[in-house]
């Protein structure tokens, strides 16, 4: 029997709305598929491209960015820069040959444990199916080590 | 007391950044007044055996430009690292990838099928695709490999300085030659510019308002251009917030846009991802729909974020199984 593909997801959740919700979901015992691995910050609005890049980079096999509903940012604005971003990101992704379902915003509030368990299930499935990332950024890319000879140099 | 001694040498580039060497002007005279140029391919007529015969570290500096695609750069980069007391990565290609660098967008097989098979202009009915080694009637010919993917510099050796830019400015070329001849270096891995956003020198600097939004993109043949104000004012993709100083904001001088030739700034990993996050967050709209319609309005974000750095970037390289 082929063993199934469990993809690795990156949840970069914010604090006061998806991030209260997926501790919800513990507190509840509730359970979901165990691929994702969560890192709290304080806004959606503060996660620049660079991160979701670098989780990928780091073998991510999808990334969920979670935040306020629309109008509930603790920071008024940030949750609609993060929308401006993905939206711009996605577009990219395809040129780089990452399918864009790789990346998913969600607006989660604080209270919504169901709706996070059904975001986390659902993304996990969506990611096994496409299959593991394979990216071409290998170890190669090391600068090869030059030793000099020294001792050939004699001053005149 | 003899010279010190120095080597240009040219990888995956367009010769643009020799133009720059001899737009130097009269200050090159300065230059071949101070150094020994031994070794200058696209100038002079040396041979790689003139590099062999020197001692290691025989050389004061060496100023390489281009990208790394293929076996041949790969070996003279290293040849002249061991010769060389310090290697300058110039330009753009050397220092992030640069245009060259943008073929990491697609697979090794399928740039040699486009060049040699599929190209409307190619007849080669015969399919034939160069190959590292070949027999002929004079014996076997060799190529050097052509690899997977394009390499800036510091992914091939290790690199001392870097002078950045699509040329690098001739203010930026004497500054580091001056800086080189005179041992007042500053610390190992520096790029010898400014480290500030080239808004910071921009002469329509006080025209960008203090909250900037996108309402609408315009590319540049789609207006005329205001000589005097912020071109991102007027709609236009400028990427001089994400992009170091140094230039003295030469294009914004010429009307034209940055386009980021210049790389990040010191605080900065990747730098397209960064410019694509400051332009989207400029995007001006809190509603979905519309803000992919503002977003459709850059038809090639790959190609206009990351110009001049696919390869320094952190994904390098398209990726391998993607369906699209
Ligand atoms: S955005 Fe462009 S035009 Fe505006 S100040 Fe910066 S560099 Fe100058
Ligand atoms: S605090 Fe939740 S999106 Fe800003």
């Amino acid at each position: 029997m082929d063993e199934q593909f469990e993809p690795k997801l990156i949840g970069i959740l914010c604090n006061w709305c998806s991030y209260m919700a997926a501790d919800l979901v513990g507190t509840s015992r509730i359970r979901y598929a165990p691929n994702i691995r969560i890192i709290r910050v304080m806004c959606s609005g503060r996660i620049e491209s660079q991160l979701i890049l670098w989780a990928f980079r780091s073998g991510a096999d999808g990334v969920l960015i979670g935040g306020c509903n629309p109008g509930d940012c603790h920071y008024q604005e940030g949750n609609y820069k993060a929308l401006r971003r993905v939206t711009l990101l996605k577009q990219m992704l395809p040129q780089f040959g990452i399918e864009p379902e790789r990346l998913r915003l969600d607006w989660i509030c604080a209270s919504c444990a169901e709706e996070m368990r059904k975001t986390v299930e659902g993304f996990t499935a969506q990611i096994r199916n496409l299959g593991p990332l394979r990216l071409q950024t290998p170890p190669l890319l090391k600068p090869i080590k030059i030793e000099m000879e020294v001792s050939r140099h004699v001053e005149a | 007391m003899s010279k010190p001694k120095v080597a240009f040498y040219w990888c995956a580039s367009c010769g643009g950044c020799e133009e720059a060497v001899v737009d130097l002007a009269d200050a090159i005279l300065g230059v071949v007044e101070a150094v020994d140029i031994v070794f200058w391919p696209v100038a002079l007529d040396f041979k790689r055996s003139d590099v062999e015969s020197l001692y290691d570290g025989e050389l004061a500096a060496c100023f390489i430009n281009g990208g790394i695609r293929t076996s041949e750069q790969e070996e003279m980069a290293a040849l002249l690292r061991r010769k060389a007391q310090a290697v300058i990565a110039f330009g753009s290609c050397s220092h992030l990838g640069g245009i060259p660098g943008l073929a990491n967008l697609y697979s090794r097989e399928s740039i040699l099928n486009r060049v040699y098979l599929e190209a409307p202009s190619v007849d080669n009915r015969d399919r034939v695709l160069p190959k590292e080694r070949s027999e002929a009637d004079e014996g076997m010919l060799t190529l050097p490999a052509f690899s997977d993917s394009v390499r800036t510099l510091d992914q091939t050796i290790e690199v001392d300085y870097y002078l950045p830019g699509c040329p690098p400015p001739v203010t930026l070329i004497v500054n580091a030659v001056n800086a080189l001849l005179s041992g007042n270096l500053p610390p190992k891995g520096t790029v010898l510019t400014g480290d500030k956003a080239l808004c910071s020198e921009c002469p329509r600097n006080a025209t960008k308002p203090e909250k900037l939004s996108l309402k609408e993109l315009k590319r540049p043949h789609q207006l005329i251009i205001d000589s005097k104000t912020c071109l991102l004012n007027q709609g236009v993709l400028c990427l001089g917030p994400a992009t170091r100083c140094g230039c003295n904001a030469a294009c914004l001088s010429a009307n034209m846009p940055c386009t980021g030739c210049l790389g990040p700034t010191s605080h900065v990993k990747d730098y397209g991802a960064k410019a694509l996050s400051a332009i989207a967050s400029l995007l001006d709209s809190n509603e979905a729909e519309e803000i992919a319609t503002l977003a459709q309005r850059i038809p090639d974000p790959a190609g206009t974020f990351y110009r001049y750095s696919l390869p320094a970037s952190l994904l390098h390289h398209r990726a391998g199984n993607g369906r699209t």
